[in-house]
């Protein structure tokens, strides 16, 4: 075999660029999603399972129904009333307050980018302290 | 492959089915699209059925402004720089319309303008000096038959069956500015440039540089067409317009009549109504037939 040593050193080098992702990411898993649930208010306006599972398409009921049929408020499972809006009601200050704490977590570990936040206003978030700004 | 009699009996069938449902809508007067639009109220199938299967949705009665076809009443003599000024800046406050000072890039939803440019039909070289000078105050019209809302391929500008305002969904636009093309009236603003940029790391997002002026509407994203919507948001609150509302109370203050004027073309008791039998309004283009619903005392 011609030039033997330097094909398997080729082959060798070419694994190793392929799996880097494998081994660079060994043993350094990203962290679990941390989600914090509103403290004030216990319930939402769906089942917890169903709004894990399907809050995309309930909010999509919620911006067409708003949008195009001008039909403004929802009847929760509860039987509670609420105004469909995502700044207003889910968004609000009992509820999901703090975007970086509930919709980022999940979003974020599995990668996914919904456009919301193009355009709708996200809560306003006092920024974390940085431990040397302690004064 | 050779048809067999089974098949040739399916075929015939469903053609005659096709082609005898245009002779029956036709007796009907409406095209099975327009008959099904209107079934559906403005949401496409799927949507419908999902409509269908979760909670009921609607709007609380009593508490929204409803009317058969809006319509505004502009009184150009009622009008000023400054009550002009004021009802732009209410719009695009309330709507969180960016201030752009490149021309080019410019986002408007109610402005000032030049009469030749809001009547060119009407302009001729011996109108009155002081009429040029006055500040007309233009924005979308509303108009009962709108181009612009023909030539969307997405339906993301669609007229209100319920009401005749003509709206943006701006989670359909995908920017391709047929409407723009369409409308006479030059009513629709492109965002070419994102409006309120955000701080570009990804967990943070936060605004930077100056905030959109009202945390409760939302504001667009750069790519999409945006236009006055008649305040659609807060006629579903029980509130008139918010260029109507400023307008109003600055003429009071000066003891003038309301320059904006808001209700309902189809009630014969209506403000705009009274106005209309009142005063000899103009309308912009109508040679166009796309019937604005904003009329202009002059
Ligand atoms: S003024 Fe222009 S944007 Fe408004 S409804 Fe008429 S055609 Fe459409
Ligand atoms: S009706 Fe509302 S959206 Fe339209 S110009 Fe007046 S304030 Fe702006």
């Amino acid at each position: 075999m011609y030039d033997g040593g330097k094909i398997i050193a080729g082959i060798i080098i070419g694994l190793l660029l392929l799996t880097f992702p494998i081994w660079y990411g060994l043993g350094r898993a990203a962290p679990k999603p941390d989600v914090k649930v509103p403290v004030k208010e216990k319930e939402c306006v769906e089942p917890k399972a169903y709004m894990k599972n399907y809050h995309m398409q309930l909010l999509d009921l919620w911006r067409d129904s708003t949008v195009r049929v001008a039909k403004r408020s929802f009847i929760a499972f509860n039987g509670k009333k609420y105004e469909m809006s995502l700044q207003k009601t889910c968004m609000s200050a009992d509820c999901h307050a703090r975007k970086t704490e509930f919709c980022d977590q999940c979003h974020n570990y599995t990668g996914v980018v919904p456009y919301c936040w193009d355009c709708h206003i996200p809560p306003k978030e006092e920024p974390k302290r940085k431990p040397e700004e302690k004064h | 492959m050779a048809v067999n009699r089974r098949k040739f009996l399916k075929i015939g069938g469903a053609s005659i089915l096709a082609f005898g449902a245009k002779p029956a809508a036709d007796a009907l007067g409406i095209s099975p699209t327009e008959w099904l639009d209107e079934k559906l109220g403005g949401f496409t199938i799927p949507e419908t059925l999902l409509h269908l299967f979760r909670k009921p949705a609607g709007s609380v009665a009593g508490e929204a402004l409803t009317a058969k076809r809006w319509a505004m009443v502009v009184n150009v003599r009622a009008l000023d720089e400054e009550i002009a000024e004021a009802c732009k800046e209410a719009c695009h406050r309330v709507h969180n319309v960016p201030e752009i000072d490149n021309p080019k890039h410019e986002i408007k939803w109610i402005w000032q303008e030049e009469y030749e440019h809001v009547f060119p039909g009407q302009q001729h070289e011996h109108v009155d000096e002081a009429l040029k000078k006055l500040p007309f105050l233009v924005m979308c019209n509303h108009c009962f038959n709108p181009p612009c809302c023909r030539v969307c391929p997405t339906k993301a500008t669609f007229k209100r069956k319920k009401d005749g305002i003509v709206l943006m969904d701006m989670h359909r636009c995908i920017g391709c500015r047929f409407c723009m093309a369409a409308c006479p009236f030059g009513a629709r603003s492109f965002n070419w440039i994102i409006p309120w940029p955000r701080a570009g790391a990804e967990e943070e997002r936060r605004f930077k540089g100056k905030e959109p002026p009202t945390p409760d509407y939302p504001t667009r994203a750069k790519g999409v067409v945006e236009k006055c919507n008649f305040c659609a948001e807060r006629l579903a609150k029980g509130q008139i317009p918010a260029c109507v509302e400023v307008s109003q109370e600055l003429c009071k203050k000066k003891g003038r009549e309301p320059a904006l004027v808001f209700g309902d073309l189809e009630d014969p008791d209506s403000e705009v109504r009274q106005l209309l039998r009142l005063h000899y309004t103009i309308r912009r283009k109508p040679e166009l037939g796309s019937h604005p619903n904003v009329y202009y005392i002059v």
